[in-house]
């Protein structure tokens, strides 16, 4: 009995830092929101609870509009980091070999090692009407006057797939590299041609790892603040850009948490619906990370 | 005779600083089996795999069925191969397995289906298809990796070591099942192995390959009985090797000494002169085991020794002794009536052997002391 009494406390020591963690940092704020976001001010310091702040949402275009943009750009932009990085995650991990695999991959790790802010703002430098790519293009003669390239929705989605694109390298560089290589000969030999090689072989072994590279470049795509805001500007029309104006701006908290509530329903459905999708299970999809 | 199934033409094949094939010619007929045995670094595997398609020769040209192979993708030839460690798709069942290539030839669903059901009953797998791969027993996937290839009805079936990752009992089971397998389809297959044992038990021609080059090409019974080459007769089976010099030549026997000063009498392979290096090879199985001088025929020289330890192994047990005057190590078969099975270390024992089954070659250059 003794024994088996220390064993649990023992357990529940170990366990207590990760614990309170989760508790402290994640589940009581979420609660305390959750609360904030039922609850409507009618007038200094009174408070009624009230599903007002869900109604707005959906009784105001606006908000509904930048919602299904943010979502239906996040989508696009993860598929094309996975289009990017597939290929450049077959390198390392199949035609390069040792030395020049390692080096690849730290030339894509490189960037990482600097703030998402400076990375952004090296965009900018480069993109905008005073910047070095409207200069160069005026002096090869292909425009006649510097074109503004920020506050473009392609110009958010290179910025999206540039920050997320590691994020995507990561699970496909590990899964594409537990490919048995024997395998990808035999259906050679068997009469497969490359591109029935791709679909047969390699997609269905990779499947988990780009499952969770799609995952994880969604779910930072959506919350993303600062790339959509100094590469969009005002145009950007960002979700999370809604939220901290209900926060900062408006000091309308109550809105601020309903639509943080709101986003992660939308990131949690939308990777359901990916699993689904993908004939994937979250659990070992997670592992593979 | 028809068109041999594959023929090989001075084929040549060169890695950055060492030649692996070596100008290698050789036909293969129609439904035979062949195999290329040979020490791992002989080249086979890159022989295999230029037959295969997978790189290409920088010289010479392979025929497969008359046709000649170059330029033609591996996806194209009409060869199939079964990998080392099988390479079974892990993401499909059993019978998608074997539907991959006809599905890859645009065969309908139902004609696969059929055609996959008929060759895993021929295989013995009836009712498997449906199951996962690693739901298989080693055997089983064995047969799967038959069946995916042999249901494309290739001309030639490359099969690339297979058995090497079997245990013991399973491996000499398959190649009972390889052997029935082969005869059953008679397709052509074309089998390479480290393994004497598979070799000869499986072929109806072997090429021994050393050095990017076949030593020699023939049937089994060839390769054991009639060597041709040093490297042959240490390499297919079990043999004593006795380096020494030639003192003297009476016919086609050869008369060598060790330097150590013992004396034996083998054929002779080539011509030695008097004082050549050569070194002789006896067959354990070729010698005669004796207690006393009479028990051995009168016609060969006795030689006599004591026994250092017996190495019982069954059917194939044998006695190693150590030469009387020399301390030469020499290996003798144990006869299979169990007579000399009471041996005990350090027991006197006379032996002798018709130097007609000796062979003796020309030394190699840079062949060490070592026994083979």
């Amino acid at each position: 009995m003794q024994t088996r009494w220390h064993a649990r406390l023992m357990l529940a020591l170990l366990l207590a830092p990760a614990l309170l963690w989760l508790g402290a940092l994640i589940i009581l704020p979420h609660l305390d929101l959750a609360l904030l976001s039922l609850r409507q001010r009618t007038g200094p310091q009174q408070y009624v609870s009230s599903l007002a702040q869900y109604r707005t949402f959906f009784h105001e275009p606006l908000y509904w509009h930048v919602f299904v943009r943010t979502a239906v750009m996040s989508v696009v932009s993860t598929l094309f980091t996975l289009l990017v990085a597939f290929p450049i995650a077959w390198i390392i991990a199949k035609i390069l070999q040792g030395r020049a695999s390692s080096l690849l991959f730290i030339v894509c790790l490189v960037p990482f090692w600097v703030s998402e802010t400076v990375r952004t703002l090296g965009w900018m430098i480069l993109l905008r009407e005073s910047g070095v790519l409207p200069a160069l293009l005026v002096k090869l003669g292909l425009t006649a006057v510097p074109v503004e390239f920020l506050y473009r929705d392609a110009t958010i989605m290179l910025g999206l797939v540039y920050t997320s694109m590691l994020f995507m390298l990561v699970p496909l560089v590990s899964s594409l590299e537990s490919l048995d290589n024997s395998l990808i000969e035999a259906a050679y030999d068997l009469g497969a041609s490359g591109a029935s090689i791709l679909r047969t072989i390699v997609i269905p072994h990779a499947a988990p790892g780009i499952t969770a590279g799609c995952i994880i470049v969604f779910m930072l795509t959506l919350g993303n603040y600062l790339t959509p805001t100094l590469l969009g500007g005002k145009n950007s029309e960002w979700f999370t850009e809604q939220i901290y104006t209900q926060f900062i701006t408006r000091f309308n908290w109550e809105q601020g948490a309903a639509f943080g509530f709101l986003l992660l329903g939308l990131s949690t459905a939308m990777v359901m619906i990916g699993l689904r999708l993908a004939g994937q299970r979250f659990g070992d999809v997670m592992r593979r990370t | 005779m028809s068109t041999p199934d594959l023929v090989a033409d001075a084929v040549v094949k060169r890695f950055a600083d060492h030649v692996a094939v070596d100008a290698l010619s050789f036909s293969v007929e129609r439904g035979s089996f062949f195999s290329i045995l040979g020490p791992s670094g002989c080249g086979k595997t890159t022989l295999l795999r230029m037959i295969a398609g997978f790189i290409a020769p920088d010289g010479g040209d392979i025929a497969i069925g008359g046709q000649s192979m170059r330029n033609v993708a591996p996806n194209r030839r009409p060869v199939n191969m079964v990998f080392q460690q099988l390479a079974l798709f892990p993401m499909m069942s059993v019978g998608e397995n074997v539907e991959f290539g006809l599905a890859r030839r645009g065969v309908g669903r139902a004609d696969r289906k059929r055609k996959s059901q008929e060759m895993l009953e021929r295989v013995g797998l009836s009712g498997a298809a449906h199951k996962r791969v690693d739901e298989l027993s080693g055997g089983q996937r064995q047969r799967v990796a038959i069946a995916r290839s042999l249901v494309l009805e290739p001309t030639l079936l490359l099969l690339d070591e297979p058995l090497g990752a079997l245990d013991l009992k399973l491996r000499e089971h398959m190649k009972i099942e390889l052997k029935q397998l082969q005869a059953a389809f008679g397709t052509t297959f074309v089998y390479i192995t480290h393994d004497q044992s598979e070799a000869l038990v499986l072929s109806d021609h072997v090429g021994v390959m050393n050095h990017g080059r076949f030593e020699q090409l023939g049937t089994p019974q060839e390769l054991y009985y009639r060597p041709q080459t040093p490297f042959v007769a240490g390499f297919v089976g079990a043999n004593n090797r006795i380096v020494g010099k030639v003192d003297s030549i009476n016919g086609e026997i050869v008369a060598l000494s060790t330097a150590s000063g013992w004396s034996i009498r083998a054929r002779r392979h080539g011509s030695p002169a008097a004082g050549a290096a050569v070194e002789a090879f006896v067959r354990p199985e070729a010698c005669i085991l004796g207690r006393s001088v009479a028990e051995l025929p009168q016609e060969f020289p006795v030689q006599a020794g004591a026994v250092q330890s017996l190495l019982f192994d069954g059917a194939n047990s044998s006695v190693l002794l150590l030469e009387e005057r020399t301390r030469h190590e020499f290996r003798i078969a144990l006869p299979q009536t169990g007579q000399f099975s009471d041996l005990k270390p350090g027991e006197k024992i006379v032996f002798s052997f018709d130097p007609e089954r000796a062979a003796c070659f020309p030394a190699r250059a840079g062949a060490d002391g070592r026994s083979a």
